[in-house]
Parts: C-alpha cells; structure tokens; sequence
C-alpha cells in the first residue's frame, strides 16, 4: 500500500531542508566544477585513445562529471537516513500510520529532485567552462538532447539514492560511511567510463564497467548530449531503466525489513 | 474495552531477554507508570506497544488492536514523547508540527488551528518559526508533547518526558498532562526515574526489574504496604534492590 500523502509530505522536507543549506548547494558544486576545469583544460590537449578526434575533451568529459555529480549527491541523500536515525526523527516517521514503501519512496522522490536541481545548475555552468554542442545539431536536436539529459540523471538518481538508501538501512550508525565513499562511491565513478572510455581497460577490469549501472547512464548522456557513444541509446535507456527498477525495489525491501532490529 | 492489554509479553534480543514474561492492562482514561532501574526493560516495553518492536512472543493490544497485526491502526491512535529528542532540527517547531500533522492526513484547516492551539498550550507561539536547533532542551520536551498531541491520540506514551529539565518546566509539563489525563481523557504510559513524577501522575504504578513486573499497585497502596511514612522510592528500593545495574545499549531502534 502507497500513501502518496507521505511521499509528498517527505518530499516537501527534503526540498525546505535543501533550500536552506546555501554550505550543501555550494559545496556540492564545488568538485565538479574542479574536475572539469583542472581534468578538462589540464589535458584539452591530449589525445586520448578511444575518444573520437573531433570532440574536445571538454565536451567529452561533462556528461561523465553530470554523472558524477548525480551519483556523489543521490548515494548521499540515500545514506541520510542514517542522519535521521541519529538525530531521532526517523522513530517518529516510523511511528506514524504510513506504510514503509511509501516512506522509503517519499525519500528517493525527494532526494532525486534536489540531485536533478544540482546536475541540472552544474550543466548550465558547464557552459562557462568550454561546454557547447555539436554545430551540426539541429535546435530539435537539442532539445530532443535535454530532454535525453533529464531521464537519464532522473535515472541514475534514483538507482543510486536507492542503493544509498540500501545501505544506510543494513547499517547502525554513520560510522562506516567512509568505507561507503572510498569503496563504493569512487570505484563507480572510475569504473564507469566518466573520465576516460572504459574500451582501454584491462579485459578483467572491463568487465566490472559493465556491471556498472552509472556505465551506461553515463553513455547514454553522451549520446543524448554529443550524439557520441559506446553503445546504441536505446540499449543504454534500458539498462539504466532495469537498473533503477532493481535497485528501487531491493532498497525498499531492506527498508522494509530494517524496521526490527 | 481496555486501553492497553498486555499478556505474557516477551522480548529477546540476541543475547539478553529484555523483557520477560509481563502482563498488565491499563483502563480507558489511566495514567500508567513503569518504573524500574536502568535496563529493566521499561523503552523496549514501550517500543512494542508503539510497533517499533515486534514482540518475541505474548500479546499486546492498544485500544483494541493487536500491536503485530494492526500495526497502522495502532498507529493512529497513539502519540509517542521518546526518551531521546526525535525532532527534526533543521526545521522550524511550526514545520516539525506541520509536518506530523500532514503524515497523520489531518486536513488542512483543522491542521492549522490545532498547531495553533497547542504552541500556545505549550506557550510555544513566539517561537514557532525558530528553527529547532536554536531551542533549548525544555522546549524541545514541549514541542514533543504538542506534537505527540496534533492527532488525538487515544493513548499517549511518555518515556522520561522531564529527564534532565529544569523544576519549572517539570512542573508546567506535569500540569499538562494531568489536565489531559483528567479532561481530555488520553489514556497515559509513563515511564520515570523520578518517583516524585509518577507518584504525582499516575494512578497505578508496575515496578519492573530484569523483564518482570515485581510490583503493581496503586502508589498509596504500594507505600502503605511499607509503613505509614514510607515513600515510593523507598517502595523502589525494596524491591529492586540497591546494586547498580550496568546495562549495555543492546537495542537500537530505527
């Protein structure tokens, strides 16, 4: 059973919380926006085997930092639950009359708005830092582009706020939340294909890339955003539609489960 | 039909029983005390009646719905004060309000007068729109108390509702809930470390040791039973004893 009066009224608190946190909405901007000027103007030059001569490694490297930015802010937003269970709040959520589905997915509605309002301010700052597309697309192409753009950050938001959500429910405390960055965090960003392509990788390696859900999120976001890509578009928006579905519902089910101790 | 029933109920944890075997039942319009030394098993109690916690075994009803099968009507008929603070303090204490109301599905009118008459009963209107990390304790406790009231709860859970408050705020916080107890009729679960709060709130009283109930009574029985002057912590005394207990944070609920 969903109440869709708790998903809004959790929805609500993460957008006032937001809104408030000028530290959260200017530091979260502020490593992306390193990566792409000291990666993007340190190697422009460089030419790197694998990307398409014709594109500047600028242009090559946003789509990749988009993702980063909506991973990083989504596995956090998900692990905030764990903020709640130490302040408290979250037995007086658990208390109230509403069914955990609808607490879990009242959570990742919230937490993927406030991550696509971050990606989507860090793609127009983008602009301003050598960001610019393709001469050759049509305006219907660039919206089409957007639009593209949009679903597949909606997606990678919700897979990973459903995979931090995950997490923060099998675990006590906020303690092992550096294991989560250091472990889980970068080794997805590195093995997804968001700095450099993935084809130059060991075989072995490789192969984690493709098990990677942000792998192809973040290839379809080059193919909307610079009609360049690995794989078939199509190909990426299903895979990264599976994996949201999978990962939303293996959150919901640990949350679920993590009622009792 | 009873407020609170509880039968046979257990609670282990992996290691430990925390409770162990308890039964009780609370009228309609009661104001129930727990007392019991450190680790007794007074939170977990608490907790299964809440559905916070599912019992290991035994039977527990609160205004006559089985805590394990319905656990949402359970829900909408109590009001919690936990023992820790559980509000969310990046919000303002109107927002924190707003927001259980709105979990709770009270339409938006009487949402609005209800918050504003409780922030005056806890003589909180001044700072509704203060966010709550810049509240001292005691007003943290009543801004609890207002919100574990916005729904009418049938049943309201106090655990350590006065811990660590000044005497003023003791005393201001007792008088509500008396006035709710006597006039409102809110059935009330109290559970204390200060003898002086339930001997002056509650009409009966469980003294609760190791998971087990060794005591239940009305205070002025329970004292009478000891001598003409005794007092309840002397009634406390005799039966849990004077060792200290050293308890390990076995239960973390979330």
């Amino acid at each position: 059973m969903v109440e869709l009066r708790a998903i809004y009224v959790l929805w609500l608190r993460d957008l006032i919380k937001f809104s408030r946190a000028r530290e959260r909405q200017i530091g979260s901007l502020a490593m992306p926006i390193m990566f792409l000027l000291f990666l993007g103007f340190g190697f422009s030059g460089a030419n790197l085997p694998g990307i398409a001569h014709k594109v500047d490694y600028v242009k090559y490297l946003v789509p990749g930092i988009i993702g980063m930015n909506m991973l990083f802010g989504s596995m956090f937003s998900g692990i905030s639950v764990l903020w709640d269970k130490e302040f408290g709040f979250l037995k007086e959520i658990m208390v109230a009359p509403v069914s955990r589905i609808s607490i879990a997915l009242g959570r990742i509605a919230g937490g993927a708005t406030t991550s696509l309002v971050q990606g989507l301010l860090l793609f127009v700052i983008s602009f301003f830092l050598g960001f610019s597309f393709v001469p050759a697309f049509s305006p219907l192409r660039i919206v089409l582009g957007v639009v593209l753009m949009v679903v597949f950050m909606a997606l990678i938001s919700l897979t990973f706020i459903a995979l931090g959500l995950s997490f923060a429910s099998n675990m006590r405390d906020a303690e092992g939340f550096e294991l989560i960055i250091n472990f889980v965090m970068f080794p997805l960003f590195f093995l997804s294909g968001a700095i450099a392509p993935i084809t130059t990788l060991p075989p072995l390696v490789r192969i984690l890339s493709y098990l990677n859900p942000l792998t192809y999120a973040v290839d379809g976001l080059r193919a909307a955003l610079l009609g360049l890509s690995m794989f078939p578009l199509l190909f990426d928006l299903v895979l990264a539609v599976v994996f949201a579905v999978f990962m939303v519902s293996l959150a919901a089910f640990f949350f679920e489960r993590s009622e009792s101790v | 039909m009873p407020a609170i029933e509880v039968k046979d109920l257990v609670k282990k944890f992996k290691d430990a029983l925390a409770v162990n075997g308890i039964s009780f039942t609370v009228e309609t319009g009661g104001c129930f005390g727990l007392l019991g030394p450190n680790g007794a098993g007074k939170t977990t109690t608490i907790n299964i009646l809440a559905t916070l916690l599912k019992p290991t075994s035994g039977y527990a009803a609160v205004a006559g719905f089985d805590v394990t099968k319905y656990r949402n009507e359970v829900r909408s008929n109590i009001g919690i004060v936990f023992q820790e603070p559980a509000l969310d303090s990046k919000l303002t204490g109107k927002e924190n309000l707003e927001f259980h109301a709105m979990m709770y599905g009270i339409d938006p009118a009487t949402r609005n007068r209800r918050i504003a008459n409780l922030l005056d009963l806890v003589e909180l209107t001044e700072k509704a729109n203060v966010l709550v990390q810049n509240y001292s304790g005691g007003m943290k406790r009543r801004l609890e108390i207002a919100r574990g009231l916005i729904h009418k709860p049938k049943v309201l859970f106090l655990d350590e509702p006065t811990l660590g408050l000044d005497s003023q705020t003791r005393r201001l916080i007792w008088e509500y809930v008396k006035k709710l107890n006597k006039e409102n009729d809110v059935t009330i679960i109290l559970t204390t470390h200060y003898m002086e709060e339930a001997d002056y709130l509650c009409d009966r009283i469980a003294i609760i040791d190791r998971g087990k109930i060794v005591a239940l009574d009305t205070p002025g029985n329970l004292k009478a039973a000891l001598g003409a002057n005794a007092s309840l912590e002397d009634v406390f005394i005799k039966y849990t004893g004077k060792t200290i207990r050293n308890i390990e944070e076995r239960e973390k609920i979330w």
